[in-house]
């Protein structure tokens, strides 16, 4: 028994509700950014003060994230490093049978997409939440520029291109990841699960071109 | 109508688990459209022993698609072309004339190759003595009708005691997991009332053996369904699922 966050199945629990704890705040997350977009920058810069302004609550939320983000690394990699141990001498000839298969480009790189937007969110934390401070009067309270910082690091082509590059990685990764999530946890429906497989596909599609707009409208517009 | 083929037969081929093994091609002239691809290889080890070669080693049984016993990887897939068949009930005509068939074995770090196309599946029988069976008094046969159980029930349970443990579902896995085969162990017995008494012991003592003879884990390629001869479905990975986390709250 006391195997047991070790066991196959346990390991997946944990990656999933770490990843679906991720999936939520990457869409909570795409939603503040839209804020981006209204035209007035102190929409921005109030949101985000707002947040600010819970102080340790915010700091609690941010290590719960953090949290999420190491469980999930860690089961996936524990998982990858099983796989990898499974089958010592590979196929030389293999291919998917189709049919019900759900093995696609997506299934296969969990691992790479995965690393990819590790990197990326080690970027991204750096750039943003501990990037330079800028500050700002809105309505009479002085508060952090954080749309400054978003125009200017978004008005560097390097950056916009690394960061619409990563976000098909993103919607690689949760393509499989949100149906799969699902199932790891014991959710499987015969009616329900075809629904939220194509659904899955339409949810990564749509939060990767949320966050491929964004920099892109603010390179070209802002 | 039958048709005459000639077939060209690349086949894995290792003397024994320790030497390495390599891929052979052979060619079989005139052969019906009718035979099945094992018929194929007896074909050929008819040749083979007529000139004094080793023949391949095959795993076979009933060749009807019933005992589990044959499968090996058929140009790149567990069991061959047509879905919901054993590599026993594959048929030439569903090859074309003049074609390279590669054969290659199961492969999985708990299923050792022993020779040529034949592997060690003892691992899932070892899963299997670990929880996959329930107590009964032995003697006479219990009246049939004296636990009444419902219909669709019995269905699902029978669906998955379908499965004929042939392991396909682990060889066609990228993780190389046992997940389907466990899972359709599982779900069986936890359906029926019989299955009751051992319910949670069972889940836990058939995972952790799973995990201790080094399948993979489950990443839901979903690979193991297309494969599988019974068409057994990813369903019973996630009973195994409900089934454990069920395990974990209840004792
Ligand atoms: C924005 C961040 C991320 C989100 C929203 C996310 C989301 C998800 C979801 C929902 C799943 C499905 C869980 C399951 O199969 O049970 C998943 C699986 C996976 N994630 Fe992530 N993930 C993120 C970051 C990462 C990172 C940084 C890694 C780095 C290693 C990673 C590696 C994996 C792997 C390997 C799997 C597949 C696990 C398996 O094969 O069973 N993910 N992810
Ligand atoms: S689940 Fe299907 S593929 Fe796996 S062992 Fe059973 S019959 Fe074979
Ligand atoms: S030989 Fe029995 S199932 Fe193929």
């Amino acid at each position: 028994m006391a195997a047991w966050p070790r066991s196959s199945v346990a390991k997946k629990f944990l990656n999933a509700i770490a990843g679906i704890g991720l999936f939520l705040f990457v869409v909570v997350h795409l939603l503040e950014n839209l804020l981006l977009l209204t035209g007035n920058p102190d929409d921005y810069n109030r949101w985000a003060h707002f947040l600010e302004s819970f102080g340790v609550g915010l700091r609690i939320v941010e290590i719960g994230l953090a949290a999420f983000f190491i469980a999930h690394i860690w089961s996936s990699l524990l998982v990858y490093w099983d796989k990898v141990k499974a089958r010592p001498q590979g196929y030389r000839v293999y291919r998917t049978a189709g049919g019900t298969s759900r093995q696609t480009l997506s299934s296969r790189t969990m691992i790479y997409t995965g690393l990819v937007l590790l990197a990326f969110v080690i970027w991204h934390v750096i750039t943003f939440r501990f990037g330079p401070y800028y500050p700002i009067m809105v309505d009479g309270v002085e508060m952090r520029d954080l749309h400054r910082l978003v125009v200017e690091v978004f008005n560097e082509p390097i950056n916009v291109v690394l960061y619409v590059g990563v976000m098909v990685f993103l919607g690689l990764h949760l393509r499989h990841g949100f149906w799969s999530a699902l199932q790891s946890l014991g959710a499987y429906h015969p009616r329900w699960t075809p629904l939220w497989y194509s659904g899955g596909v339409l949810i990564a599609g749509a939060l990767a071109v949320g966050f491929v707009v964004i920099p892109l409208w603010v390179y070209l517009y802002l | 109508m039958a048709k005459k083929m000639t077939l060209h037969l690349r086949i894995w081929r290792q003397p024994n688990p320790h030497t390495p093994g390599k891929f052979v091609t052979y060619t079989i002239r005139d052969v019906s459209s009718d035979m099945s691809l094992l018929d194929l290889l007896d074909v050929l080890n008819e040749e083979l022993i007529k000139k004094g070669e080793q023949p391949v080693e095959f795993d076979n049984d009933c060749r009807e698609g019933i005992c589990g016993m044959c499968g090996f990887l058929v140009n790149g897939v567990a069991h061959g072309p047509k879905r919901g068949r054993t590599a026993c009930q594959q048929y030439l005509r569903d090859f074309k004339d003049g074609e390279t068939i590669t054969l290659e074995p199961f492969r999985a770090k708990a299923f050792p190759v022993i020779k040529d196309l034949v592997v060690d599946r003892s691992a899932l029988d070892r899963i299997m003595a670990a929880g996959g069976y329930i107590s009964v008094n032995t003697g006479s046969a219990p009246d049939a009708n004296s636990i009444p159980i419902p219909k669709d029930i019995a269905e699902q349970a029978f669906d998955a005691a379908a499965c004929i443990g042939c392991g396909a579902c682990v060889a066609a896995c990228p993780n190389a997991s046992a997940s389907l085969f466990v899972g359709a162990k599982i779900a069986h017995l936890a359906l029926l009332p019989q299955g009751q008494p051992e319910r949670i012991r069972r889940v836990l003592r058939m995972v952790e053996q799973m995990d201790k003879e080094g399948f993979g884990d489950c990443s839901n390629h979903g690979e193991c369904e297309a494969v599988c001869p019974k068409n057994i479905s990813i369903k019973h990975i996630a009973i195994m699922r409900r089934e454990y986390l069920r395990a974990l709250f209840c004792s």
